[in-house]
């Protein structure tokens, strides 16, 4: 139980990957990195975690009152999220562009850079 | 002074963002201007920091200075190898952007101002990258770096090309980023910090008498994938020929100069500031996998190269193993090494930027980058035929350029067979660079065969609106000036001194060394600048008896294209890197 | 490279990986530990500075350097989908057709756009004192509008949404942090010192100092970036035609 979140971050990772590499279209690629990209939310949170703990806000809490977990990783969850979401729409704009201009989307297909 | 540092993401942030609130109505020529201007200052900015940067410059963003030794704020370090990377990519910037002036393909209607904005975010976070002191920050402008590189790469939408080695550069570049991540992530579970020097002494203060456990050697392989695939180290590297072959040629000319650089910096700055302590990853250890990765790197890069006819592809190909050399310099971890690195880093930029915008000519001019469709067809351009020899005999190691001089220092770093490393690698590709330069510029030798797996250059489009009938003075002047830069790295006198003095009081507490030409140097680099003629000569006169052999086809077949091929060899190379680094772990 | 050999590396590289990834969860502390000293000195740090979301606090004032950058992501990303998704040499644009809307769907989106609309600005303005803030109350709000899409059709929410005030407001917005952050440098502290207002009463709108400025910012960068990206996808779908003929 004491490792079981580390564990499901490293999992994911994997999965994405395997995704990414297996993947026959190229909007299913994009989905894996986003997958990857999940798994360092699970290791970031479970990270910050302590036990007992609540929401590092204090508009409705008095200070020291209870434990607040880690807020270092939710403000660095925050910006990976940010990360990943514009990462994902621009390459999906090129994905879009792929699809005009080769008429496909799976990268088995692409053989215009090779050797 | 060191409450400047953040200006050098400030300012060409705020350029760009006056460039697009600006660019509905403004005139391109205004706009380009604008860019130049706001290029230039950074760069002029970039350059007093530098000079000031004795001591190292320090600044906590937000004025959150340490107390008790604690901070929570995000720190900015500004020393010699920092700024210096800083101006490098600033300076490189500004050539590109000339490089462009007023040619560059149609801007999107309505927004004349998105390309120059686009480098001037770009330029921006290459100095927020090189002077980042916090492992998160330096994080977020890898990515920044990355996601205005993507657009830049993909800029051509009409080239089927372009957004396929866009698109593939987008996939590697941004899983290496999240493996970085994740191992930041175990970082700051050990250590609870996030400022580089902070997470070093956690660590050691973690492991006692210990020495690494398996943790620290995950989060080493998992920050150093996320630095090596950005520095194109075999087996991370099959997205750099494939986005620098398409990527427009002043974009090229950063990516190759200054992006990929900046990946090699980052594990020097990483390794020395993180994992360098007792409890960090032991320094032979990180020898034995700099120097492995990087020798393949070398080897593999020269190799290809050699087998180009594609003339961007062959230079990123070049882009490969010069980076290869780097990383082994780097890694034998003496201050020697790491002073020729900087120097041979700074003579390379300036050569790889003056080849790359050389090629832009061909292809604005012809129409094409084929080695072999262009057989003789640029006789007439002379000044580039002669910038292009020089710019391959410099990138041979042809003293006194720079390159040379860093290769010399270098070579004498690392010693021994290493030193063959370096003179071949150099050699293959500098006669790679020089038998372009004997059949497009010359027209000698015959037209050499088609091969069968490979990617042709010939059915490109000019990056200008139409094909060049006269190359513009911009273009041929920026190339012109670069070899120049090149040159007097090698020859300006005091400047290896000076670089070599903030390089090992950044690098290596301030030990002394002496860096200057030696007859051996001297001998070797003229031994492999022999060596590059010869081979060119060989090549163009007996086409045949350097043609692709058996062996050399399935590595090139491993350059396939496609990504998932290039996402389970990024795995390997994880793997590859963890297995290299282990004994140190089990020993300790 | 053949699928097969391709598996093969998958699997050589992936089982690498993979007991790389469990020998370092073994080693990591274990779940739920107590020791989290940067953590802790962060929520001093945002006490100190009348800031009851320790989030908003890390974001906007302890490591708002970060944030700079991470809305230049997003600031590059827009000006990277622009670039990416113009219009190609052998495009046009096409007029987008009326379309016909079920009643219930119209009714629903027309209802719930004002409430969307209001709930987002309300995050953003609360974003110092609950969770939530710039970020996420930008992407509410930017979406909010694209019921319109949903309720009316194309051409109302072009109406509603000029692309040519998005453009100079997610531009404005980036200006306005990095601008707000030069103001520090000015006032002789340092870039994007939160020292130039007072900290104000601790839980009240007013609170934080800068905080809550960079807070808009942010939030009108997120929602005019979120309305430009999803207009480039858009208008691929609905306007960009390829020319007949080619």
């Amino acid at each position: 139980m004491h490792v079981l979140p580390y564990l499901v971050a490293a999992y994911v990772f994997l999965t994405g990957c395997y995704g990414l590499a297996t993947s026959r279209n190229l909007i299913h690629t994009v989905g894996c990195l986003a997958v990857c990209q999940s798994s360092t939310y699970v290791l970031l949170l479970a990270v910050g975690y302590r036990d007992g703990a609540t929401a590092p806000v204090f508009s409705d809490l008095a200070p020291g009152s209870r434990p607040v977990v880690d807020p270092i990783v939710q403000a660095l969850t925050l910006t990976d999220i940010v990360v990943g979401a514009t990462v994902t729409a621009l390459l999906l704009a090129l994905v879009l562009q792929i699809a005009k201009r080769h008429g496909t989307l799976d990268p088995d297909e692409l053989r215009e850079l090779r050797g | 002074m060191h409450h400047l540092l953040p200006l050098l993401f400030a300012v060409p942030l705020l350029g760009a963002a006056l460039l697009v609130a600006t660019g509905r109505r403004l005139p391109r020529a205004v706009a380009e201007t604008t860019g130049c201007a706001v290029s230039g200052a950074t760069a002029a900015l970039a350059l007093v920091l530098l000079l000031n940067s004795a001591p190292p410059l320090v600044e906590w963003v937000g004025g959150w200075r340490p107390v008790d030794g604690e901070s929570v704020g995000i720190v900015l370090v500004g020393d010699g190898p920092a700024l210096g990377m800083a101006a490098l990519d600033s300076l490189l910037t500004l050539s590109a952007l000339v490089y462009s002036w007023r040619y560059f393909d149609e801007p999107p209607r309505g927004h004349a101002g998105s390309y120059p904005a686009l480098m001037l975010v770009f330029q921006g976070a290459m100095c927020g990258f090189a002077l980042a002191g916090d492992l998160f920050n330096a994080f977020v402008f890898f990515e920044l770096m990355s996601v205005v590189a993507y657009a830049l790469t993909g800029y051509r939408i009409d080239e089927p090309k372009a957004v396929q080695g866009a698109l593939t550069f987008g996939v590697v570049n941004s899983l290496g980023a999240y493996a970085m991540l994740m191992g930041i992530g175990l970082l700051y579970a050990r250590t609870g910090e996030l400022a580089m020097t902070k997470i070093g002494r956690g660590l050691d203060d973690a492991a006692g008498q210990g020495g690494p456990d398996a943790l620290v050697l995950a989060a080493f392989v998992l920050v150093m994938t996320g630095l090596l695939v950005k520095a194109a180290a075999v087996p991370f590297h099959f997205w750099l020929p494939d986005a620098h072959a398409v990527a427009p040629t002043p974009v090229c000319m950063l990516l190759s100069g200054v992006m990929v650089e900046l990946g090699a910096y980052g594990v020097w700055r990483v390794y020395g500031t993180v994992f360098a302590g007792p409890g960090g990853i032991p320094a032979a250890d990180l020898t034995r996998a700099l120097v492995t990765l990087g020798v393949l790197t070398a080897a593999i890069g020269a190799v290809m190269c050699w087998y180009q006819r594609h003339i961007k592809r062959l230079l990123a190909y070049s882009t490969v193993a010069h980076t290869g050399l780097f990383l082994v310099g780097l890694g034998v971890l003496t201050p020697e090494g790491d002073d020729g690195i900087a120097l041979y880093l700074l003579g390379h930029a300036g050569v790889k930027a003056a080849l790359f915008a050389c090629t832009g000519a061909l292809l604005d001019r012809f129409g094409s980058v084929d080695e072999q469709a262009l057989h003789g067809r640029a006789r007439g351009m002379r000044a580039f035929g002669v910038m292009f020899a020089i710019g391959g005999l410099a990138l041979a190691g042809l003293p006194p350029f720079g390159t040379a001089l860093g290769k010399a220092i270098t070579e004498e770093a690392v010693g021994g067979p290493l030193t063959l490393v370096y003179v071949l690698a150099s050699a293959v590709t500098a006669g790679a660079v020089l038998r372009v330069t004997a059949r497009v510029f010359l027209g000698l030798g015959p037209r050499p065969e088609d091969a069968a797996y490979e990617t042709s250059g010939s059915d490109e489009r000019p990056e200008t609106g139409r094909r060049l009938s006269r190359i513009p003075d911009s273009m041929t002047a920026v190339p012109a000036v670069l070899l120049a830069a090149a040159f007097a790295v090698g020859v300006a006198p005091g400047l290896a001194a000076v670089v070599a003095r903030s390089v090992n009081e950044a690098g290596s507490g301030g030990a002394h060394t002496s860096v200057h030409w030696t007859p051996h140097g001297i001998l070797l680099g003229l031994v492999s600048t022999l060596l590059a003629v010869g081979l060119a000569a060989l090549a163009v006169t007996r086409p045949r008896r350097l043609a692709t052999p058996d062996w050399a086809l399935p590595l090139r077949r491993l350059q396939s294209g496609h990504v998932g091929d290039y996402v389970a060899w990024l795995l390997v190379g994880a793997t590859v890197l963890g297995a290299l680094t282990l004994p140190g772990v089990l020993g300790g | 490279m053949s699928q097969r050999l391709r598996l093969w590396l998958l699997a050589v590289g992936g089982a690498g990986v993979a007991a790389l990834l469990v020998a370092a969860c073994l080693d990591l502390p274990a779940f739920g530990g107590r020791r989290h000293p940067y953590g802790e000195r962060a929520v001093a740090a945002s006490l100190a500075r009348h800031t009851a979301n320790t989030i908003a606090s890390l974001n906007f004032d302890q490591r708002a350097y970060d944030t700079l950058g991470e809305i230049s992501i997003l600031f590059a990303a827009v000006l990277g989908c622009l670039v990416l998704l113009r219009e190609a040499r052998d495009e046009h644009r096409a007029q987008p057709q009326p379309a016909e809307v079920a009643l219930p769907v119209r009714r629903y989106a027309l209802i719930a756009l004002p409430v969307a609309l209001l709930t987002g600005l309300y995050v953003i303005a609360h974003g110092q004192l609950s969770p939530g803030g710039g970020f996420q109350g930008g992407v509410v709000a930017a979406t909010a509008l694209h019921l319109l899409y949903l309720g009316a059709d194309y051409r109302a929410l072009e109406r509603v949404r000029p692309l040519g005030v998005f453009d100079v407001c997610d531009a404005l917005a980036v200006s306005a942090y990095a601008v707000l952050g030069l103001a520090g440098l000015l006032a002789g502290t340092a870039f994007l010192a939160n020292t130039l207002l007072p900290y104000g009463t601790f839980n009240t709108l007013s609170s934080g100092g800068t905080v809550p400025l960079l807070n808009a910012a942010v939030g009108m960068e997120v929602a005019s970036a979120v309305v430009l990206l999803l207009a480039g996808f858009l208008d691929q779908a609905v306007e960009i035609e390829e020319e007949r003929g080619s």
